[in-house]
């Protein structure tokens, strides 16, 4: 007698706690060995790019806040860096220094919740709970700067919106002292933990040749060995005059990704401390007042700047006509602002291209031939956020 | 290739015909192709060991109603070795089907799904050319010029047929879409305009 098998379809998510967020994972399934992944996305698609068409640039930033929520200020950075590119405006160095510290406390933010959701996934829940003690720590410093926890708003063209409140930089430089002993004891539980290993290592390999294909940035390149990171290769803002080093990883596996993780957080405490101590005094914006808002006080005494004040916030600054494509290293990897401008005050097209969307196109190659327990151990690898690749 | 010009003066000699024009402006390299080149292009930019364009980084389209043709698709790449960037770019008409690059950069797959989705560009030879972001069973391309910023459909729980309904959007305030470059000419009220309209008829 023979006995007939079927492959088992089984839909993983949207709404499983380990599917980081709203993802929805057909998998095709004979016995417990994936066979095919197809990943639905867009349940969190609200149309971001439709949006920005119909704003002003000013009013455009906080929508790229809502992309990767967990970083939103590198976000934003990509579109800034885009529109002063077309206007050809300076950026005042205290406010790249401003901006590259803000960029690197996002990535702190984003790489520790990476870990150690990442660890919640394969069964360690101690590191999530002292991870987000610091993550805590860290919005509190975009709050104290941007007055908002997570949707910042903070970074303009040609600068940021205000300067930093009194005490912050001696807050910011004491949690550098303090934060390398956090990411030690995230190491202590996890690099060298039997669990962790065996649902890591060799989990989710991608070779060089299949990272540049499938379009990977980002850690997900690097952990592959490819040595690629746009802080180094196309420098933006003040990166050129700080001194880091690029993590790289060796097998491609989900483990090597972890570790290029942790060794990341401690460049970026790193370059945060020599921002610290090469900041000096001076503007945190744009000094044309065609571009920033005046402040208060020139407010209530010049005719001129009363008018661009008024100029600013109703019609916004016209951007000429123009086409680029600018590209910042965010935490989960290039992410890029294919900008058109048509002379207007608003963006004819802003095409965002979010990291995650060609890292999760990638899960059918990636889990092909693993056991379904794999699945949410290198979907935290691959790092995702839902509010980028759905936008 | 060490610089954008000495690339520049490579792709057009090695590929003549089928590159319409190109320029170097922000650091990054412009080049407009004919529709039927774009394998060949791609090809030669992706193997030829003086460019070295590995990586696909995003496919994306505009869209310009008043012109001839209609959409410009985009194409994106990065050259690791050379740390250089191209913008590749193509004009088609409404209906016309493009080539699918999902041989040559697998990446390609969701991007050309994602053109599909907010454009509806057809391609040749895609796999798997189904919508992406929007909602199962929806329709019109919404980044086209003219599908409304509100979109066509809303979608609520309904209590007396106890599940999920799409009906038309009402909207309780019109969308205002002022006008601030021309102050004197006043803003035109979509709601108010098709109420003319009906009066009319």
């Amino acid at each position: 007698m023979t006995k007939k098998i079927k492959n088992l379809n089984l839909n993983f998510g949207p709404q499983h706690p380990a599917a980081h967020g709203v993802l929805r994972l057909i998998l095709e399934l004979d016995g417990e060995v994936v066979e095919k992944a197809d990943p639905h996305i867009g349940l969190l698609h609200r149309g971001t790019e439709k949006l920005i068409e119909n704003k002003t640039y000013m009013q455009a930033v906080p929508y790229f806040d809502r992309l990767d929520y967990v970083a939103p200020m590198n976000q934003e950075h990509a579109f800034a860096l885009a529109i002063e590119k077309i206007l050809k405006i300076d950026v005042p160095v205290r406010a790249q220094f401003i901006r590259v510290i803000f960029c690197e406390i996002g990535r702190i933010l984003s790489h520790i919740l990476n870990v150690t959701t990442q660890a919640l996934d394969v069964g360690a829940l101690t590191p999530s709970l002292w991870g987000f003690e610091e993550r805590e720590t860290l919005m509190t410093f975009y709050e104290r700067a941007s007055g908002s926890r997570l949707h910042a708003n903070y970074f303009r063209a040609g600068g940021v919106h205000q300067d930093l409140p009194a005490s912050l930089e001696e807050d910011i430089s004491k949690f550098c002292e303090t934060f390398p002993k956090i990411i030690d004891d995230l190491e202590n539980l996890l690099t060298d933990n039997r669990i962790f290993k065996q649902r890591n290592v060799d989990i989710g390999i991608v070779t060089k040749e299949d990272a540049l294909d499938y379009s990977f940035t980002g850690v997900m390149i690097r952990g592959s060995g490819v040595p690629w990171d746009l802080r180094k290769s196309q420098p933006y803002d003040c990166y050129n005059q700080l001194d880091f080093k690029i993590p790289v990883g060796k097998n491609g596996d989900c483990y090597d990704r972890y570790l290029c993780r942790i060794e990341e957080m401690k460049e970026s405490v790193s370059i945060i401390k020599q921002c610290l101590s090469k900041m000096e005094k001076g503007p945190i914006k744009s000094l044309d007042g065609k571009i920033s808002p005046p402040s208060k006080k020139e407010l209530k005494q010049s005719m001129e700047a009363l008018i661009h004040h008024f100029k600013l916030f109703t019609e916004g600054y016209r951007v000429p006509k123009d086409e680029i494509y600018t590209a910042v290293e965010a935490p989960k990897g290039e992410f890029g602002v294919y900008l058109i401008s048509d002379g207007s005050s608003k963006p004819y097209k802003c095409k965002i291209r979010a990291p995650g969307f060609s890292h999760l196109q990638s899960m059918d190659y990636l889990i092909k031939g693993h056991m379904l327990a794999d699945v949410p151990a290198v979907l935290g690898s691959l790092d995702i956020v839902f509010g980028e690749v759905d936008r | 290739m060490n610089t954008l010009i000495e690339l520049e003066k490579k792709i057009n000699s090695e590929l003549t015909t089928k590159i319409d024009q190109s320029k170097i402006s922000h650091n990054q390299l412009y080049i407009e192709i004919n529709k039927e080149d774009l394998i060949d292009v791609i090809l030669f930019l992706k193997t030829n060991k003086d460019t070295k364009f590995r990586q696909l980084i995003d496919i994306t389209a505009v869209d310009y109603p008043e012109e001839l043709q209609r959409f410009k698709v985009v194409y994106l790449l990065l050259s690791h070795e050379f740390n250089q960037r191209i913008i590749l770019s193509y004009s088609i008409n409404e209906n016309e089907v493009i080539n699918s690059l999902t041989s040559i950069f697998p990446a390609a797959n969701w991007m050309e799904r994602e053109v599909f989705d907010m454009y509806g560009i057809n391609f040749k030879d895609h796999p798997d050319l189904r919508r992406i972001l929007t909602d199962y069973g929806f329709e019109g391309h919404p980044l086209r010029k003219d599908f409304p910023l509100t979109g066509h459909s809303e979608v609520r729980y309904s209590e007396d047929q106890k599940k999920v309904v799409n009906e038309p959007v009402k909207l309780e305030q019109n969308y205002r879409n002022f006008d601030y470059e021309s102050p004197w000419e006043g803003t035109k009220y979509i709601k108010e305009q098709s109420e003319n309209n009906d009066k009319k008829n």
